[in-house]
């Protein structure tokens, strides 16, 4: 599979309709790992992460879940085919302005992607669409079994798999979902809900991970402790925290339509609206936009089968994605006018909005 | 009058106090107006109070103690600088300066997950590869020549079963 294939291909991400809790979008579980008595990647020298880069393409891609798969080095990527990879979640923004000796393996649907020579070794990657922490764990554990199997991982039994970094030391598992809080946003009460997930030993970060901001209500919460606990054990506890944030956003989804209906329709039908007709978008106002048409499909102001469309159009709407099919680089401006056109064609044909507060609810 | 509180990073006197719970723990850290800046505390959502206090715990009288890991030739000065590891050796070097940050930045001090068996099994197998190698080599220069034939005989038998394992 080369990288046009890829791109020209549906994503785990953009197919929702497998998904079965609105609120989470998607649920990625990450494995950092690292060949015992090499330099990790921050350190070790060109010669070093060009070997390294060789032994893991080769021992990645020959894994029964990559066959046939993407398997690339990054250098070998256009600027905006590193950036459409960003806005997939199929490497890290870190990654993607990696000069030399980085690569990257990914599975024919996406769903898994392996990052080599970013901050460790390998970092292992499962997406899936909705709330589904033990699928994505299994998976995960199936392929970092098999790669143990070619490859000599640094390990301790103390203190478990030895990362570049510390904070990862032990699991060196990151277990996440992302999430569309807009009734939290919306009522304010998202700060509170960050220093209870903290309090908990989770991590509340924007849609790109570390230092990204939270465009669109969407969240990304994960765990923050790596050593000391089981991996089922945090996805257990992950999954016990999600749930309640979930049981949050659900009535604070009530409660706004219960106190003030008119103002929260009026959002989401000015978004509406603003879609339909506008000719200048910034993506970020793009993400605010659908962000609410979402909450208006969760709330039966829209078909709900009609999420899935707003999910894809969440990434299609980004820089890498409109200029992919523009079919070349433009400036800003231009982005903004061409992703106003996209979006004023799908909205034309989006099912038509009705108002009405008793087919709320259908979390 | 207490002194003032200095940055944890830089020493100059901190304007910013934080202080983060994981786990039931309190976690406080005090840094200056600029070395704020520089590391997004502004931005809460953006910077993870886990790589401050890994730097923070690292006093800088300490880090002249000139250790270096023997494998990769990292310092403690660069664990100051990078906040990371040269390499899975370093796990070793550094034991001394890691083991009392482990406690604030996690759960527990000791793994209690997944284990990788086969690559563990295949690592024992090299580590008694080189360990006869020793013997035969130490065997045939002491002119013990029954026990040189022995090692070369179990050295026969463990390179069997490394074939047998699938390696790098």
């Amino acid at each position: 599979m080369d990288i046009a294939t890829l791109i020209d291909s549906p994503s785990e991400l953009t197919d929702s309709a497998g998904s079965k809790t609105a609120i989470v979008l998607m649920t990625r579980v990450r494995l950092a790992r690292n060949l015992d008595r090499r330099s990790f990647p921050g350190w070790a020298n060109e010669q070093d992460k060009a070997a390294i880069l060789e032994t893991c393409r080769a021992a990645v891609a020959s894994a029964p879940a990559m066959r046939r798969g993407l398997n690339v080095a990054l250098a070998d990527l256009s600027d905006l085919e590193r950036q459409i990879l960003v806005e997939r979640h199929l490497i890290s923004r870190e990654l993607s302005g990696a000069k030399s000796g980085a690569g990257l393996v990914v599975s024919r649907d996406q769903a898994v992607a392996v990052m080599i020579n970013e901050e460790d070794h390998l970092r292992i990657q499962v997406l899936r669409s909705g709330l589904q922490l033990k699928r994505a764990w299994n998976t995960i554990n199936d392929l970092d079994s098999n790669l143990e199997e070619r490859l000599d991982f640094a390990y301790s039994p103390t203190l478990g798999y030895l990362t570049a970094c510390p904070t990862n030391l032990g699991t060196a598992m990151r277990a996440s979902a992302m999430m569309h809080l807009p009734a939290l946003v919306i009522a304010g009460q998202m700060e509170k809900v960050v220093r209870a997930v903290n309090q908990l030993g989770m991590v509340v970060r924007g849609l790109f991970g570390e230092g990204s901001d939270a465009s669109g209500s969407i969240f990304q919460i994960s765990n923050q402790t790596t050593l000391g606990e089981a991996e089922e054990e945090i996805i257990k506890r992950l999954g016990s925290v999600l749930q309640s944030i979930i049981d949050h956003e659900v009535n604070a989804r009530e409660k706004l339509i219960e106190s003030d209906a008119g103002k929260l329709f009026d959002k989401i039908g000015r978004a509406y609206g603003i879609l339909q007709n506008s000719h200048m978008l910034s993506s970020s106002e793009a993400m605010n936009l659908l962000s609410l048409v979402r909450l208006g499909a969760d709330l039966g102001v829209f078909p709900a089968e009609q999420r899935s469309i707003i999910d894809r159009l969440l990434i299609e709407a980004q820089p890498g994605h409109l200029q992919h099919a523009q079919r070349g680089e433009c400036d800003p401006s231009q982005r903004d006018l061409l992703r106003a056109a996209r979006l004023r064609t799908e909205f034309a044909n989006f099912g038509r909005p009705e108002f009405s507060p008793s087919r709320n609810g259908n979390n | 009058m207490a002194n003032p509180l200095k940055c944890d990073l830089c020493s100059k006197p901190a304007t910013v106090h934080l202080t983060q719970i994981v786990n039931n723990k309190v976690h406080k850290i005090d840094l200056c107006e600029a070395c704020a800046q520089a590391k997004g505390v502004t931005d809460p959502s953006g910077f993870s109070l886990a790589d401050l206090l890994l730097k923070a715990s690292l006093n800088p009288e300490a880090a002249t103690t000139g250790v270096r890991c023997e494998q990769c030739g990292f310092t403690q000065t660069d664990f100051k600088k990078h906040g990371r590891f040269g390499c899975p050796a370093c796990y070793e070097t550094f034991k001394g300066i890691l083991e009392p940050m482990l406690d604030n930045m996690h759960k527990g001090t000791v793994h209690t997950g997944k284990v990788p068996q086969r690559a563990l099994e295949r690592k024992s197998l090299y580590d008694r590869l080189t360990k006869l190698e020793v013997d035969l080599s130490d065997a045939i220069k002491s002119e013990r020549y029954e026990d040189a034939a022995r090692c070369r005989d179990e050295i026969n038998q463990v390179k069997q079963s490394v074939a047998t394992k699938p390696s790098r």
